[in-house]
């Protein structure tokens, strides 16, 4: 274990490439995860493909996805670089490094963890109370969201076109879903449709204003400046 | 003791998704609304693997297996 500290910590940094890389793609699993969800809760009934086909899509790429957020997790954790404890990654706003940040993310990884575990074991629980832990996805994918948007990889082209794609496929999904619970309820269908639009501006709106950069506490700053000079040549993102 | 094994729909629940029908449709088939009709309520040993992937592909929780000892 020292030996792959000492090797993480000079040269390259491999495993702060594994949780940017493990990280991007945990974003897009959850993002690929919650729209199949959503389309199964929309009764989603393509041609092709049997519903049965897409709702264990989800099921698996759930799992998929809890698999990189975990190797993101252990890699952040891992990395003597980034000062991140193992309480960190549990509980919520106690680090001390990019303090909102990374408590956003520990909020979403909680949330997605209760929400994995009620589905592990959800013929037991119920419908209504495993439902009621479902909806913690609703919350946990724009948390995730919103906590790699400070990321280091953050301002690359390709990355921040990423990041469109995802809220594009999500809000795209979920008003498809409020149509299709139509006719009736109309105030109420209304409501989550304006809550699901006004995520991305809002998002927009706070990438534009530009305070995700350079936040948090005192070693924060020159970490990022370092790794910020380095993320043109990210290993993932498909550029060359 | 053999142990019988029974399909119950909760008609409150169901939402008429029909994966329970692509599952095992030796058991159950869709009315013209997308709801299931159970052909037989009793699954046969041969076929209670497909009628628990059944029941658990409900993405409501609405078919249950229930089990008795006769």
């Amino acid at each position: 274990m020292t030996g792959i500290m000492q090797f993480a910590a000079s040269g390259p940094r491999p495993l702060w490439y594994a949780t940017r890389a493990s990280g991007t793609i945990a974003l897009l699993l959850l993002t690929a995860t919650a729209v199949l969800g959503i389309a199964v809760g929309g009764r989603y009934a393509p041609q092709r493909i049997a519903r049965f086909e897409i709702s264990a899509l989800h099921r698996n790429l759930s799992v998929l996805t809890l698999a990189f957020l975990g190797l993101h997790i252990v890699t952040t954790i891992a990395d003597p670089l980034v000062p991140v404890s193992w309480w960190a990654a549990a509980v919520p706003f106690v680090s001390s490094y990019r303090a909102p940040w990374l408590g956003l993310a520990t909020v979403a990884s909680d949330m997605l963890l209760a929400v994995a575990v009620t589905s592990a074991v959800r013929l037991r629980l119920g419908r209504r109370r495993w439902k009621a832990v479902h909806w913690l996805a609703y919350a946990a994918w724009p948390v995730a969201l919103v906590h790699a948007t400070p990321g280091t990889d953050a301002r690359l082209p390709l990355q921040l076109g990423l990041y469109t794609g995802c809220l594009a496929a999500v809000v795209t999904v979920v008003c498809w879903r409020l149509y299709r619970a139509g006719p009736g309820r109309v105030a109420a269908r209304l409501s989550a449709a304006l809550t699901a639009l006004a995520v991305p501006a809002a998002l927009g709106g706070f990438l534009f204003s530009g305070p995700t950069h350079a936040r948090g506490g005192a070693p924060a700053t020159p970490l990022t400046v370092r790794y910020g000079q380095s993320s043109a040549r990210a290993p993932h993102g498909g550029s060359p | 003791m053999p142990k019988r094994h029974s399909l119950r729909v909760d008609p409150i629940s169901c939402d008429g998704h029909g994966l329970c029908a692509e599952l095992l449709p030796e058991l159950i088939g869709l009315d013209e609304w997308g709801y299931p009709v159970l052909r037989a309520t009793e699954v046969p040993g041969t076929l209670l693997d497909h009628a628990r992937r059944a029941v658990a592909a409900c993405p409501v929780l609405a078919l249950r297996l229930d089990r008795a000892s006769r």
